[in-house]
């Protein structure tokens, strides 16, 4: 029945992207997968580590990727978004528009070419914290394996370097937009997440105080290829950060923010406490937090952190966040719920436990759907054909994304099946 | 068919600069003798395709294409009959080696003349395809809300699907409740369980056969091949009678879970007025309304204990994840039927993740809803038949006490699964007590016996396995399983446990698992139709032949394979079930009669691989050292080596082995007497935080590496000159350390005396 059965799109190549296509096509279904970014991954590929075996994302990938690459039922585009949808279940037609590259796959290319350039743009994966050059390689495990140009920051000199410095036919900066339409039978949305922009959390100091960080950025500062080559130092002088205070729910469980829990962040503290007390024995870290959510089996880690004891946890709701503008140590205000009093803590270094957005919180998919009021595609309200996986559903951690994911692979198949 | 082998030289990408061309060409065509050999620009783009016009217009069918990395083509590069084996030159050579170098342009040839090898010794895959017809329905054993929706969503699919459930009637713990926690937004009001609606729907379906109060007898055979065997649970019919028989091709087993005990401080069982949550949700749904068991009077006002059972922090045990959301969902019973009343929730941690933080904060908004982050410390009876509840209050520091009608212990869930391994252990060390030929052993066996009683008669599933009736477990009881990637990947081909089963969860992450769990069941199907491996080789077509006439019975691949792949008969002989097949070769690894290939990976492929490698004589002063990698994790790991411009060494020769556990050591002891100077292998994490993605393979590697230093002390060798790493393919950086270090290892103990031997 899958010989002539219409192709299942899938929108967005992170974790719930990936494993939709990859499960949907090795039943023997064929996919057709687009990412808006260069590279496949989406956001796993800016995480450390794996709550709660402490793993590197890279080594799921890597199989993931062999799993793609494998298998020629699955189409992927990247640098592509879905600019529109008609139709109905079984029989969707779906317009998409690639972004070029700039970067032909003629001949893939290596960074010594890359390194002849002047031009820089802010390096995106790691979240804007340094610079690569107009022409980079994403990551380490790229997929596709291909370099990208950033055709806006290159200089005009630096064009005509390029040309050349390239291979014959690596590079076409002449390349244009390209739009393909697809017929589909079913749609799967993992359109994903964004961190909730701290900013707008004015008491807790983001983008006031150097030293104040969220926990996206802490993945990166405590990965080795992360600005600061994995060690845990402040932005504001470099200096070893030592007394470090996470604070849980920066956002979310807040009406005037996000009033869901984000269901991860709790976790991931917990386990950039361990990236901090494994960097340096001497390091403490502070937890402040309401509830600690760290559920089935989960709970193990929780309690194995307990023991340490330059890990305190402590309930209470972080009020304010000051700098000292001397030594821009932070001066946290708590109400510590459990003590009673209100210490006046002073910190190194602070990490916000910003929570999950939807990127669906804005960029909808260009068909008539439902959100709910927070802007996830909620289970619940499913339209027949199209459904959604991971964080465009709710927020979850990379197990229930990838398991939801497969769930729609085969809610995707029967939809083509029937179609 | 007759070998037509052709080479590809790729002179792009930095190699002719770092490399002489004209000397690899050589290898190929004067010492492999390979008729035709070319160089290319590229082996990309039109670089690819030239290669491919080549191909089909000299006809080849067997490709060594050295440029670069096999990771960097997709398999649909050539055509599927030809055998290719890209060398990656650029990663592994040009990027992480000076160029133009003697000792440079001696790695490259050897990789040439390692993959040459390999290439001629390869045979034709042909997709393993029994003589009977692979079946593609599926069983479902248990029928609560994850069982019911993989049945449902595997027939929407069009799959047939057997459903079997124990007791009488199909619903499981949903089926008990009176309302459900919310599913849908704004996530705050309780919900119809629509239980029934479910039921009615896997009546209704035609595809779907349903069998309740019976159990799996037995379960033989393999994925696509599975012969099933139920058996009466009574209910009517004679316990253990056959009810019926039959074929499936996979199975997902949702057999859900059962209340916890709760904590042995607390009055349950003491107190009439002390029920589990559990109770009172089958007191509502039956009689509608809260009453005191004691003596049935409206319950006013209710206590709920949490992790009443569960993650009490001296049991050091799980969260059950759904016990705050119930606590809250039987508070609002409570305060539904009457307004006066009151529920009071003593609680460490309130955990309502995602969007049921909405249904919490209806709870805390309720007047009647007292939430108190609190120890209890006592419940006792009252003067006016009621409970008097003492807690600590963790927030305020201070006692409270509450008096109540009920109190309602949140008990956590235990799954209802069994661990085949430790039954299998079990039943051996029964054998060994009757059979046993020492005292020594059968003290053992008298001791597996006593630490292993609590599995007596707990199977399942009742499998015709080898290693034991039910899936392994990991932790407190749950089957194993990749939980983060690959969440469905359990280490019984084709059989893929859910819900509560698995994990403690909530009925919507029952459902999604579930029907997750049915597409991996269907996919098994499919793919072992096609004849071939599921994950993580997914679409690997070939599969292990074994020489039985060599076959000692030794056991050892019985016992070992990861995913229980062998059954043995009474002498031991191994019985292949080929669809249960994995394909990581820890069975060819394990075998000492070297007796287990794969027509594209075998102890003679891989040890001609190693011997095809120029090995100077000691007077030259260059160590040759054998690194034998991991594909999944060290090899990209060596990649990436090369990606970042470390720098790696001219005395190592690389070979990828599919899983650490696939080594067989006579390649090591092969290597040395080869003149190797010594060998690495590096392989994935092992231990409880395993990264191994055959669960086991490295460690067991680990364990056979003492066995090959032995072997080294019997040749009169250093035992050093074998070191295995455990290595995260992020972890790329070290190895630059690791071959330096070993390489001055090499120095100061001296090179293999064998060499020139």
């Amino acid at each position: 029945m899958s010989g002539e059965a219409k192709p299942i799109l899938v929108i967005g190549g992170g974790i719930a992207g990936i494993t939709a296509a990859v499960e949907a096509a090795e039943v023997g279904y064929q996919v057709i997968l687009v990412e808006k970014d260069a590279f496949l991954g989406g956001r796993v590929m800016r995480s450390y580590k794996y709550f709660p075996k402490m793993c590197p994302p890279t080594c799921g990938f890597e199989i993931n990727t062999r799993r793609l690459r494998r298998n020629s039922r699955i189409t992927v585009h990247t640098l592509a978004t879905v600019e529109q949808v008609s139709g109905k279940a079984g029989d969707f037609k779906v317009k998409i528009k690639k972004r070029p590259r700039y970067v032909t796959g003629a001949c893939s290319l290596d960074d010594s070419i890359a390194e002849q350039l002047t031009s820089e743009r802010p390096d995106d994966l790691n979240l804007g914290m340094g610079t690569t050059k107009a022409l980079y390689y994403p990551h380490d495990m790229a997929f596709p394996p291909l370099h990208m140009l950033d055709r806006d920051a290159l200089s005009e000199s630096d064009a005509q370097t390029l040309t050349k410095v390239a291979p014959a036919g690596a590079i076409d900066l002449t390349m244009t937009d390209e739009e393909i339409e697809v017929d589909v039978g079913a749609i799967i949305v993992a359109t994903g997440w964004r961190p909730y922009d701290a900013t707008k959390l004015d008491n807790l100091g983001f983008g006031q105080c150097e030293n104040v960080v969220t926990n996206v950025m802490m993945e990166r500062i405590a990965d080795p290829r992360g600005p600061t080559g994995g060690k845990i130092v402040r932005p504001s002088d470099g200096a070893p950060a030592v007394n470090v205070a996470f604070v849980q729910c920066a956002g979310s469980r807040d009406e005037n923010h996000l009033p869901y829990c984000s269901a991860v962040c709790c976790m991931a503290s917990l386990k950039q406490a361990r990236y901090l007390r494994e960097h340096n024995e001497a390091a403490r870290a502070t937890i402040f937090y309401i509830d600690i959510r760290t559920i089935g089996r989960l709970e193990k880690f929780y309690y194995n952190l307990l023991a340490d004891a330059n890990v305190a946890f402590v309930k209470g709701k972080v009020a304010k966040i000051t700098e000292d503008p001397g030594s821009k140590d932070l001066i946290l205000d708590v109400e510590d719920t459990i003590a009673g009093h209100k210490p006046e803590q002073k910190f190194d270094m602070v990490i916000l436990a910003t929570g999950i957005v939807p990127n669906t919180v804005d960029v909808k998919i260009p068909f008539e759907l439902e959100y709910d009021e927070y802007g996830f595609i909620d289970g619940a309200t499913d339209v027949e054909g199209i459904y959604a996986a991971g964080c465009a559903k709710h927020p979850c951690d990379v197990s229930r994304a990838a398991k939801e994911s497969t769930a729609a692979a085969l809610k995707a198949i029967q939809c083509v099946n029937r179609g | 068919m007759e070998d037509k082998i052709g080479v590809f030289i790729c002179t792009g990408y930095g190699i002719a600069d770092a490399l002489d061309v004209d000397a690899l060409c050589k290898v190929a065509t004067d010492e492999f003798n390979v008729p035709f050999c070319k160089t290319v620009e590229s082996c990309e783009g039109p670089g690819l395709k030239s290669i491919n016009e080549d191909i089909a217009s000299e006809g080849l069918n067997k490709v060594v294409i050295a440029g670069i990395s096999p990771r960097r083509y997709p398999d649909h590069a050539f055509p599927e009959q030809v055998m290719v084996e890209p060398v990656g030159l650029r990663e592994q050579v040009v990027w992480c080696l000076p160029a133009a170098e003697e000792d440079t342009q001696m790695v490259a040839e050897d990789y040439l003349r390692m993959y040459l090898t390999r290439v001629k010794k390869r045979q034709p895959l042909e997709p393993f395809q029994p003589e009977e017809t692979i079946d593609k329905s599926l069983l479902v054993v248990g029928g609560g809300i994850a069982g019911l929706t993989a049945a449902v969503e595997a027939a929407k699919a069009g799959y047939e699907v057997k459903l079997v459930e124990k007791t009488a009637v199909l619903g499981g713990w949903l089926a008990k409740q009176h309302k459900s926690i919310p599913t849908r937004p704004p996530y705050r009001d309780l919900e119809d369980t629509g239980i029934d609606e479910l039921i009615a729907e896997v009546d209704a379906n035609p595809k779907i056969k349903v069998y309740t109060s019976a159990t799996t007898g037995e379960i033989l055979g393999a994925p696509g091949l599975f012969d099933v065997t139920l058996k009466s649970a009574g209910n009517g019919k004679p316990e253990g009678e056959v009810v019926d028989q039959f074929r499936i091709g996979a199975i997902v087993q949702a057999t859900g879970w059962r209340p916890a005990d709760p904590r042995e401080d607390l009055p349950y069982g003491k107190l009439d007025n002390v029920i589990r949550n559990v109770e009172l949700e089958e007191m509502v749904k039956s009689q509608g309304r809260i009453t005191r068991p004691s003596d049935g009077k409206e319950a006013k006002s209710v206590a709920f204990i949490q992790c009443g059972g569960c993650t009490n922090k001296e049991h050091h045990s799980y969260c059950s994840s759904i016990c705050c959301l119930t606590s809250l969902k039987q508070a609002l019973y409570v305060r539904e039927q009457d307004e006066n009343s009151k529920a009071y929730i003593f609680y460490e941690f309130m955990r309502t993740p995602g969007k049921y933080e909405n249904f919490y904060r209806r709870a805390q908004e309720d007047d009647g809803i007292f939430l108190t982050r609190g120890d209890v410390t006592e419940v006792k009876p009252n003067d006016n038949g009621g409970l008097s509840v003492t807690a600590r209050d963790t927030m305020l520091g201070e006692e409270i006490q509450v008096n109540v009608d009920l109190v309602v212990l949140a008990a956590g869930m235990i799954p209802n699964a069994a661990d085949g391994e430790a039954i299998r252990a079990l039943e051996d060390a029964k054998v060994t007590m009757v059979e046993g030929d020492s005292e020594a052993k059968k003290k053992d066996a008298a001791e597996t016996l006593e630490r292993l009683k609590q599995h007596d008669g707990t199977q399942i599933l009742n499998l015709g396995y080898r290693q034991g009736p039910d899936l392994p477990s990991l932790e407190y009881g749950f089957p194993d399983s990749h939980f983060i990637c690959f969440p469905y990947e359990s280490r019984r081909t084709g059989i893929y446990p859910t819900g509560a089963a698995r994990q403690p969860t909530d009925g919507m992450g029952s459902r999604a698992d579930a029907t997750g769990a049915a597409l991996k069941a269907i996919q098994c199907v499919e793919m072992t139709a096609r004849g071939e491996a599921v994950h993580p080789r997914a679409g690997d077509k070939s599969y292990p032949d074994f020489f039985m006439q060599r076959c000692t019975k030794c056991k050892r691949c019985t016992e070992e394979c990861p995913f229980g792949v062998l059954n043995e008969d009474k002498e031991g002989t191994p019985l292949l079930r080929a669809t249960r097949c994995r394909r990581c070769g820890v069975c060819m690894g394990a075998c000492p009669e070297r007796i287990v290939s794969f027509k594209d990976y075998s102890v003679d492929i891989v040890g001609s691989m190693i011997k095809a490698v120029n090995v100077p004589d000691e007077f030259e002063e260059k160590p040759r050292i054998l690194v034998i990698a991991c594909e999944n994790d060290a090899f990209p790991a060596l990649d990436l080596l090369g990606q970042h411009r470390l720098q790696s060494s001219p005395w190592i020769r690389t070979v990828p082995v599919r899983c650490l556990g696939s080594v067989n050591f006579v390649w090591i002891t092969e290597a040395m007497s080869a003149g190797y100077d010594g060998v690495i292998l590096i392989g994935c994490k092992y231990g409880d935080d395993y990264q191994c993605h055959f669960v086991k393979g490295s460690e067991l590697a680990s364990v056979r590496e003492k066995n090959v230093r032995e072997k080294l002390e019997q040749m009169a060798m250093d035992t050093e000159r074998v070191e295995l790493h455990q290595l995260q393919i992020d972890e790329y950086h070290k190895l630059p350390g690791i071959f330096e270090k070993f390489a001055e290892l090499i120095d100061e103990i001296g090179m293999n005396p064998f060499k020139g031997m």
